[in-house]
């Protein structure tokens, strides 16, 4: 009874939000090289707090989002890539950590699904167009011609 | 007066399972009196519904804490109009608001639905009372609003900080209408396959309901968007959140629906796909009450922490997916399906929309759900944020958009493309001067600002365009031209309008995301910073008091060219001390179509405090293309020919009764 559910959507997702004092990025954590620091927005914007719902580091008030946000920074300072800030964040904390799945055997239905409704959609569309078409444009058997001939040269 | 409520409620719950019975076999046996039952009874537990309601919101209004609930969420020193609207900021409260708008639906059958055939009536306010049953039970066995405690206590817990804001006030009714608007077309569904017989005037029929639905589910999710906008302090307005995906499946399966059912009502072909997406669609509905109501989505352990709530709507969604898909399977064979058409054709164009549609409202449900099965199958924890859905929802909306403007230009049965896109010609140049000034001014390295500019004059053009090819511009004189601009269905303004909102929308989104600036920095009372051409001088920090939070606002001048302040923007954070909570109320200035928005973070020993501001770009487009495409449905449902009703079926079905055999 305690745990209230809030209300809708956007009730739900504000409710996480509650601990609003603080803000996302802040002022001491940025990198004085905006390149840099570009990079590591862009980094943090993929990754996700992991003690909020579904909220990138980029944009969450809490601490752990925090600690996350130094930690890419401080790999990108000592010179990693891109990809092996990626693969060091997720070395610690676990693939949970990114907002974008990774194009594995696992995730094959998730990434799959799209591409494979749009194409099974198609076909099944294009063969009712073409069963339909075949249908409409039948030609006459031999009994229906010749029952129109019969009528066509009643007179 | 509470338990005055209760009873009322009880009292529903009986008249729903009345609605239930009596009607159906009504239809079975063909009893004109048993049917005739269905009406009163719809209209009687609507009213005994909305006397439950008002009871439990005059409990709020009152701060009545003898009511656990009122206890719960609210507060004696709140004002007013949070008290009020507190009576839906709760999970029982807000299943009763569920609840009273399906019955209002149901009333709303039952008094305009003489013209519909008897058994048809019958059915489908039996279909709306089993479902009603369904959920007054789930009320009244795991949510009941009226529960006491004594003895009553002096003060109550306070409403939830974030939601004491005017939001709570619009966003949730109008999402519900539009959720449990589509019951409707649900139960006309049912019915149909209950009756076993579907034809155009059924189609008639569900597309206001379904143009009502989509309405309100519009301008619910438009409203949910802007008041997090608003109020989570930094400026995003879509989070590709599960909640949020939740209330966005239905829309994009009513949007679907909406489409399908024009083909079935004019061509009277799509009949069995239309049925299922009525069904699809409902489900989906069903699908987000119960993702949002049972907490399976916050954690999947919250199960535990209340299993009776989560089970039993799973019981519900089963009942009404499965049965209602169940029934499909079993009858839809027996329904034609009718109206030929040429691929190339407005028919074939709609097929398309559906195809887009269908399968991105099954990557939103995939990507939502996914975590949830890989966890409970391998336990596996993976994150689907919204690089994902940038990825797949992204791209099946560009052909999407790209294809809208040619539908409606494209004949019935047999379209030309050739003629539609030489039709389209104006709108294409500008949409590509669109992308060209674009590229080469504002943003020459975002292949995504360009693109995105681009399609959205090509929607907005689109839009126009239709309306001046079936006024005849270029073909007939200026005076003839406005005269048929007058005399076009409303229907046509209705589709010109949502297109031409969905291309707002969609510049807005573009603009926003691709030229929008941010600025964090920590400043002192006296300083000025400077963004994407905007002068803003912090004044200070202002302590203040409201009725039941303190608060720090923070002031803002807006500096003019010429050195004097043109306006002002307060951002303040806000204590509210009976939850010990903390929120940010963002300082928004309006300029034109854009947005200054400026949020307040920690306050430093010496006096200065973080700011963060955003220039956001046209961003007031994204919700007013929300509004517009809400006034297209708005016009499509003054449509003439839903106006003036139906046609009746009752001579036909005259020679349906008579029985086989007789000459």
């Amino acid at each position: 009874m305690k745990a209230r559910l809030s209300l809708t959507s956007i009730v739900l997702l504000l409710a996480m939000f509650f601990a609003g004092t603080a803000m996302a990025v802040k002022p001491d954590e940025m990198l004085a090289d905006p390149a840099l620091e570009a990079r590591a927005r862009a980094l943090s914007e993929g990754l996700r707090c992991m003690v909020c719902q579904n909220q990138s580091i980029d944009e969450s008030d809490a601490d752990l989002a925090r600690d996350l946000r130094i930690l890419v920074r401080q790999r990108l300072v000592a010179g990693d890539t891109d990809q092996q800030v990626m693969d060091y964040v997720v070395s610690r904390y676990g693939e949970f950590v990114l907002l974008k799945p990774r194009f594995d055997l696992r995730n094959a239905l998730l990434w799959g699904t799209p591409v494979l409704l749009l194409l099974v959609g198609g076909a099944f569309i294009a063969l009712g167009a073409r069963s339909r078409r075949t249908l409409a444009t039948k030609a006459l058997s031999a009994d229906e011609q010749a029952a129109l001939d019969a009528i066509l040269h009643r007179d | 007066m509470v338990e005055t409520g209760h009873f009322a409620l009880v009292l529903a719950f009986a008249l729903s399972l009345v609605q239930t019975i009596v009607p159906l076999f009504g239809a079975r046996l063909n009893n004109q009196r048993l049917m005739a039952v269905g009406g009163p009874v719809a209209i009687t537990g609507f009213a005994l519904t909305a006397l439950s309601f008002a009871a439990l919101a005059s409990a709020y209004a009152n701060s009545d804490f003898s009511v656990a609930s009122v206890w719960e969420n609210s507060h004696s020193l709140q004002p007013l109009i949070y008290k009020i609207t507190g009576t839906w900021g709760n999970h029982e409260g807000s299943m009763l608001l569920w609840v009273l708008i399906l019955t209002f639906f149901g009333a709303l059958v039952a008094a305009f639905g003489s013209n519909l055939p008897a058994t048809l009536r019958a059915n489908v306010l039996a279909v709306q009372g089993v479902i009603g049953a369904a959920f007054f039970l789930f009320i009244l066995a795991t949510s009941n609003p009226f529960v006491r405690l004594n003895p009553a206590p002096i003060e109550g817990r306070d409403l939830n900080p974030i939601l004491q804001d005017l939001g709570l006030a619009i966003h949730p009714p109008l999402l519900y209408l539009g959720y449990v608007g589509f019951s409707i077309c649900f139960s006309f569904s049912v019915a149909a396959l209950i009756e076993g017989r579907i034809d155009a005037s059924w189609a008639r029929w569900v597309r206001p309901w379904t143009l009502v639905a989509w309405m309100f589910l519009t301008g619910g999710i438009a409203m949910g968007s802007y008041w997090a906008y608003y109020e989570l302090g930094w400026g995003g307005f879509w989070f590709w959140d599960p909640v949020e995906n939740a209330s966005f499946m239905p829309w994009l399966a009513g949007t679907a629906l909406l489409h399908s059912a024009i083909v079935m009502e004019k061509r009277s072909a799509l009949k069995i796909w239309t049925l299922l997406l009525a069904i699809l669609t409902f489900s989906l509905s069903l699908l987000g009450t119960f993702l949002v109501r049972s907490g399976v989505l916050t954690s999947v352990h919250a199960f535990a922490t209340d299993p009776t709530r989560g089970v039993f709507i799973l019981c519900i969604l089963t009942l009404f997916i499965g049965g209602s898909l169940a029934l499909f399977a079993l009858r839809a064979s027996r329904l034609t399906a009718g109206g030929l058409f040429h691929p190339i054709s407005r028919e074939g164009a709609l097929v398309l929309n559906n195809l887009f549609l269908t399968t991105a409202t099954a990557t939103v449900l995939v990507g939502t759900l996914y975590p949830l099965a890989l966890e409970a199958l391998t336990g596996g924890k993976i994150s689907v944020g919204a690089p994902f859905f940038d990825l797949t929802f992204g791209p099946l909306m560009l052909p999407l958009l790209v294809l809208v403007p040619f539908g409606p230009l494209l004949a019935w049965k047999r379209g030309d493309v050739f003629a539609a896109s030489q039709r389209l010609m104006a709108a294409f140049a500008s949409a590509l001067a669109a992308m060209l000034v674009t590229g080469l001014f504002i943003d020459g390295a975002s292949v995504f600002a360009a693109l995105g500019i681009g399609l959205a004059v090509w929607l907005v053009a689109g839009a126009l365009t239709d309306l001046a090819v079936k006024s005849g511009a270029g073909s007939v004189a200026p005076a003839v031209m406005f005269r048929r601009f007058a005399g076009l269905p409303r229907s046509v303004f209705g589709t010109a309008l949502a297109h031409f909102g969905l291309g707002l929308t969609l510049l807005g989104i573009v603009a926003t995301l691709s030229f929008g600036t941010e600025k964090i920095l920590t400043m002192r009372a006296g300083e000025t910073v400077e963004l994407s051409g905007h002068t803003l001088r912090f004044v200070g920090l202002y302590p203040a008091q409201g009725p039941n939070y303190s608060e720090d606002r923070g002031r803002f001048e807006l500096i003019g060219v010429s050195g004097s302040p043109v306006g002002e923007i307060s951002s303040a954070k806000r204590f509210y001390p009976v939850r010990q909570t903390t929120t940010t109320e963002s300082g928004i200035k309006t300029l034109g179509l854009s947005q200054l928005y400026v949020s307040l973070g920690d306050e430093g020993k010496d006096g200065s405090v973080v700011v963060r501001l955003w220039w956001k770009p046209l961003v007031t487009l994204i919700w007013g293309g929300g509004l517009v495409m809400m006034a297209g449905a708005a016009m499509s449902l003054m449509d003439r020919r839903l106006r003036v009703g139906t046609p009746s079926r009752r001579r036909k079905q005259a020679s349906v009764v008579t029985p086989a055999g007789l000459p």
